[in-house]
Formats: structure tokens, C-alpha cells, sequence
């Protein structure tokens, strides 16, 4: 509690406030463009953040997710095309309310409750993330083994998609992990007498590929789609009306986007369909869903907002991405030599507290950007397919290249882009390869080293209580899909 | 008539074959089985070196299960089958094709000229006519890049027959 204050620490420094500002409309940016989103503009400014001190450079990554996640919104209302995939369920009312000639005020009430989700999904993130790490005090390797296996399992069952392709593709990231030196024996593993595998299969190639190149060939396939726009004259605030109708939904969607953001999956998208669909089963007029529901649109922005803080707790407390995105800002605070865990929360409380207050003030700034510029930032969505992809692919080359400055990491980068394509086109979401590449070093690792310590006995796993406690919550996740299934055929 | 029935079952089954459940579960599976003699091959750690399991261990449980989970939502697709896919359209073999000659061009001749031919069959194909455009997607816009890269991050990128021209 001591350490509050250091969250206005960056209100008083004029360089994190710049690239508070800096983060905050290049968000706005990639959450506008379809195709394009957080995960991929991280991925894609990570070589940069190279030029900064961790601090500016966590911060930038932060800003970016906070704003590039509501600015999916302003596409989804204005061209009924989510910007990022969270804002899927905005869509659904926020198009309608635009046709009939409220783009202003869907657009109001997608800031509003946006701003409101992110916010306390931060005092969320505030306040649980430290007593999270001050439980990881007690974990040992087996804990941490059986805790990735609970994060791997929660992301195949509540992930979007198939339960059973996001597990293939969940052990396809760790595969992908264990490419290179075996780091307890440094025996060559999967390297095929490739030198530059000796090193393993970088992070930012991977994250390149299956989000930018990947999204590159998808747009190849529909470079005939016409968008049908519609016009914006300016962003309305809500009416006391649309409050009154809304501020139940907003606080609900807040808690479901924290809770569901800090289980390891697709926090906002997933946050988002069930904000919106909670919302649908309380509102007292559920047949106006789908129609330009003020509700609707409030359910589903407050959700994917809140994901953003949740998915962050388990990313800073236990070094687990909650998310695509709190996997780049993982590989961002690795890169910048910075582990995250309980340590960071006793050693760099004023690097902690930053982050923190540096998310408070980026979900103000993008309700400033988002309420006076939308009208602007819609217009980049008037850059053509066919001239913005070449542009991208141009900065994803060079931005591989720059870490390693190896031209075969461009070439997995491209490997991967051709995969991820057909990874998505044939229903396997691209997200848990993320996350298990990720996770993958974590799970060998602390397999191998309790296996050590447990002398060889595998049935030792089960005398830890903290460990079996996850893995019978994993066998909680795997059935979830199976029940959830069962119900549905029962009410049929 | 039985002939006829035959006939039918035999497309029935070989049709199987063409589904994309079918396509994929091979794919992965012939991958992944093809990984797997790999793992054969890894080196082994004496017993007295080896610290808790052999390097090829893991990754050999990892492809049995990937196989395994394979093989279950193939069965699960002939009760459940996929959705079709649209066929896929020329702009997609040609933006693919442009990767195969960014890659050659990037390792023969140099780094930019194939990101800028890639810029231009892509944006091309895509639909760009207007030649400014072309030239400032191709030329400016990669130059800006190599520029950004080349003077904040003091990246130097591989040597070629154009960016020898910058570097002397």
C-alpha cells in the first residue's frame, strides 16, 4: 500500500507522458484498421522500444494495448468491421445504432464505457496483482509446472474456437520452444544443421508471422470486399437517459472483462461475448439486441477494456500472459531484461507502479483522442488494402531483421505467416501458438527440474497441494467444453 | 442397381479423402510423424549426465499428443463435419508467390530491391494502377524505412547490390 503513490510517478515525467501520447495514437491506429490490432503493433514496435529505458518502453507497449483495444471499436460502429477481434461483439449493435443515424452516440457510449471497463480493470490489476505474487512466494518448479499446465488448459477451453485445435495448437507453440539447444544438456534439438536454430526460434518471428503475414495473405483474399461506411459528424457523451439505462451493464462488463482477462486466453475477445450476452440476459428489453442497443454496445467495449488490466495481473505476478498482447509486453520486459514474478514486486515497486499508473492515464488519453478525434482516425480506415499491406510487410521484414539482424528469422517470419493462414482458414486460432511458445520453456523446464527433485517419480506432482489444486483445475477446464456441450444438447 | 449402389459408395468414401478435415489431420500427422523420427535421432545423455529425462523425451510426448488430438478431431469431423472453405483466389497465390521472390531477390541480388518488387506485385495485383503510387510504395516508402532503421536504430542490414551503394 506504501508504493500507491508511485503511481502518479509518470504524471510528473515529460518523457513517459510522450510516449504515453505517442503509445496511445498509434494504438488508436492499429485498433482502427482491421486486420492490424495491439498484439501486431507490439510485435511490430518491439525492435524500438530497443532505443528506450525498460520503463518508456513497457509503457509504450501498454499504451498501445489499452488504446489499440477500444479503438477497434470505431471501426466496428462505423463500417461494421471490428478493428481488432474483441470488438466482434460491437459490432452487433453499434452498426445498427449507426444506420439509423446515431454513429455519435454509439461511438459516446463505446468511449464512455470503455474508459469506465479500463479503469477498474486497473484497480483490479492494483490491488490483486501484488497479493497474486505475494502467493507465488510459495511456488516451487512443480507449482510453476502445473500452474502453465492450468494457463494452457484454461486457453484451450475458454479460448475462441475448438477446445481441441486450441490444445494442437497450444502444444505446436511449445514444439516451437524447444527448437535449439536443449537448454539442461545442450543437445541440438530440431535444428536440421541450421546454425542459426542453435538459438531457438525467436519470439518476435513467430508473433510477426502468425498475426501480420498471416493477416497479409488474408487480406489477399478479399482485396474485392467493399466497406459501407458510415458517416460521423461528432462523438456524442451519453444522455443522463443512456446512463440510467446503462451503468448496471457497465459495472457488470467491468468485473466479467477483469475476471476473464486475468485467466490465460483471449481476455478481451471472449470478455467481450460474454459482457454482451450478460448484458442481453439482464436488460429489461433483450429483443432490442441486435437492433442498436445502447446496451450492447456499453456490455461489450466495458468487457474488452476491463480484459486488458486482468490479463495483465498474471502477466506481471507470474510471468503468464493473460493474453496475445500481454505475451508481446512479456517478451518486452524480457528482452529488456526486467523477469517478472513475485521478486519484481519486492525489488522494482517503482517500475511496477509505473506501468500501473501509466494504464490509468493512457484509458484517459484515449478518451480524449477517442471523443475528439474518432472522425479522424476513422478516416485512416480510407488507406487502401492495397497500398497499406506492402507498407506493413515492409516494416515487419526490417523489424525481424533488427533484433538478431538475421535474415533467416525473416524467413521463419514468412513460414509462420503461411502457416498462421491456414492455421485460421481451417478454424485453429492462432493465439494459444503464442502462448505456448511462450509457456513452452516454463513447462519443460520446470518439468524436467522437479523430475529432478522428485528423484524421477511422477506421482510426487500429487503430493504438492498448491500443484494438484491446478491440476485438478485443469481437468475442471478440459471437461468445461464437454458440459457446456451436454447443456446445449439438453435444452435442444 | 447393385452395381450402381457400389459405384456411389465407393465415391461416397473416396470423397472422404478430398474433405478438409481429411487434408489437415494428414498434413499434421505426416508433419508431425516425420518430427518424430527426428526425435530419434537427438543425441542421448549418458545416465550419469542426464538430469531427469532424456532432451528428446519432451518433444516426443509433445508430437505423440499433437498426433493423437489430430486423430481425435478427425473422428469428431466425420460426425461434425468442417465447414467448406471458398477456393482461394489468384490474388492469394500471387501475394504467396511474391514471399518465393522477396525471398530469392532478398538472398541473391539485395535486401530492398526485393522488398520493393514484393511492394509492387503485391500493391499491383492487389489493384494499384496509378504509377506514383506504385513508385512511392515501392521506392519512397522503403527508402523512409531503411532510413528510420539505418540512423535511430543503427541497424545495418545485409549487404547487396543497392544498399552496397549506401554503405560504399
Amino acid at each position: 500500500m506504501e508504493n500507491l503513490g508511485l503511481i502518479f510517478a509518470p504524471l510528473f515525467s515529460y518523457k513517459l507522458l510522450i510516449v504515453l501520447l505517442f503509445g496511445t495514437i498509434f494504438g488508436l491506429i492499429l485498433g482502427v484498421l482491421p486486420g492490424l490490432g495491439p498484439t501486431t503493433g507490439g510485435a511490430l514496435i518491439l525492435p524500438f522500444t530497443m532505443t528506450l529505458d525498460p520503463l518508456s518502453a513497457i509503457v509504450l507497449l501498454t499504451a498501445i494495448y489499452c488504446a489499440g483495444t477500444y479503438g477497434g471499436a470505431i471501426t466496428a460502429i462505423l463500417i461494421n468491421t471490428p478493428g481488432t477481434p474483441a470488438a466482434a461483439a460491437t459490432c452487433l449493435d453499434g452498426y445498427p445504432l449507426a444506420q439509423k443515424g446515431e454513429a455519435g452516440r454509439a461511438l459516446g457510449m463505446a468511449t464512455v464505457s470503455s474508459v469506465i471497463g479500463g479503469i477498474a480493470s486497473v484497480i483490479v490489476l492494483i490491488f490483486f496483482a501484488p497479493l497474486l505474487a505475494n502467493l507465488a512466494y510459495e511456488f516451487g518448479q512443480p507449482e510453476y509446472f502445473a500452474l502453465a499446465i492450468f494457463g494452457l488448459t484454461m486457453l484451450a477451453s475458454i479460448g475462441e474456437g475448438s477446445p481441441i485445435k486450441n490444445l494442437i495448437a497450444g502444444a505446436f507453440g511449445i514444439l516451437i520452444s524447444t527448437v535449439g539447444k536443449d537448454f539442461m544438456t545442450s543437445i541440438d534439438r530440431f535444428t536440421f544443421g541450421i546454425n542459426e536454430l542453435t538459438e531457438g526460434i525467436g519470439f518476435i518471428p513467430v508473433v510477426v508471422g502468425l498475426f501480420a503475414i498471416s493477416e497479409m495473405l488474408t487480406q489477399s483474399t478479399l482485396i474485392n470486399q467493399i466497406f459501407n461506411r458510415v458517416a460521423l459528424k461528432a462523438v456524442k457523451l451519453p444522455s443522463i437517459d443512456d446512463y440510467k439505462k446503462t451503468w448496471k451493464t457497465i459495472i457488470r462488463s467491468s468485473g466479467i472483462g477483469s475476471f476473464i482477462g486475468v485467466l490465460p486466453a483471449e481476455g478481451g475477445t471472449v470478455a467481450s461475448l460474454i459482457g454482451y450476452a450478460e448484458a442481453k440476459r439482464w436488460s429489461k428489453k433483450p429483443e432490442d439486441f441486435g437492433k442498436g442497443s445502447i446496451e450492447g454496445i456499453a456490455g461489450a467495449e466495458a468487457a474488452n477494456n476491463a480484459a486488458t488490466g486482468g490479463a495483465m495481473v498474471p502477466t506481471l505476478a507470474l510471468g503468464i500472459p493473460g493474453s496475445a498482447t500481454t505475451a508481446v509486453i512479456l517478451t518486452g520486459l524480457i528482452i529488456h531484461g526486467v523477469r517478472p514474478g513475485p521478486d519484481l514486486f519486492r525489488e522494482q515497486p517503482e517500475f511496477l507502479y509505473g506501468i500501473f499508473g501509466s494504464m490509468l492515464i493512457a484509458n484517459i488519453l484515449f478518451f480524449v483522442l477517442g471523443f475528439f478525434g474518432a472522425k479522424i482516425f476513422a478516416r485512416i480506415t480510407l488507406v487502401p488494402n492495397k497500398l497499406l499491406w506492402p507498407m506493413i510487410f515492409a516494416v515487419s521484414v526490417c523489424g525481424t531483421y533488427s533484433l538478431n539482424q538475421s535474415i533467416i528469422d525473416v524467413w521463419l517470419m514468412l513460414l509462420f505467416g503461411v502457416i498462421g493462414f491456414f492455421m485460421r482458414r481451417y478454424g485453429f486460432s492462432v493465439v494459444p501458438v503464442i502462448i505456448g511458445l511462450i509457456l513452452g520453456e516454463l513447462v519443460e523446464g520446470t518439468l524436467r527440474q522437479s523430475l529432478v527433485i522428485f528423484d524421477g517419480n511422477w506421482l510426487m506432482f500429487l503430493q504438492r497441494p498448491i500443484a494438484l489444486t491446478f491440476f485438478v483445475l485443469s481437468l475442471i477446464a478440459l471437461s468445461f467444453p464437454l458440459i457446456k456441450r451436454k447443456k446445449k444438447n439438453d435444452k435442444v | 442397381m447393385n452395381d450402381v449402389h457400389n459405384e456411389k459408395g465407393t465415391n461416397k468414401s473416396l470423397s472422404l479423402f478430398f474433405k478438409s478435415s481429411f487434408i489437415v489431420s494428414a498434413v499434421i500427422i505426416v508433419i508431425s510423424s516425420i518430427l518424430l523420427y527426428f526425435t530419434f535421432t537427438f543425441d542421448i545423455v549418458p545416465p550419469i549426465l542426464n538430469r531427469g529425462i532424456q532432451p528428446a523425451t519432451f518433444p516426443k510426448a509433445l508430437l505423440i499428443l499433437i498426433i493423437g488430438l489430430t486423430l481425435l478431431i478427425y473422428f469428431i469431423s466425420l460426425k461434425n463435419p468442417w465447414k467448406n472453405e471458398k477456393k482461394l483466389p489468384n490474388s492469394f497465390y500471387i501475394t504467396l508467390l511474391s514471399f518465393v521472390v522477396f525471398i530469392t531477390v532478398s538472398k541473391f541480388l539485395d535486401f530492398f530491391l526485393g522488398i520493393a518488387l514484393l511492394s509492387i506485385i503485391v500493391s499491383y495485383f492487389w489493384g494499384e494502377r496509378r504509377i506514383a503510387y506504385l513508385l512511392m510504395i515501392s521506392i519512397i516508402f522503403p527508402l523512409i524505412v531503411f532510413i528510420f532503421f539505418e540512423t535511430i536504430l543503427g541497424l545495418r542490414f545485409p549487404s547487396g547490390i543497392i544498399t552496397n551503394l549506401y554503405y560504399g
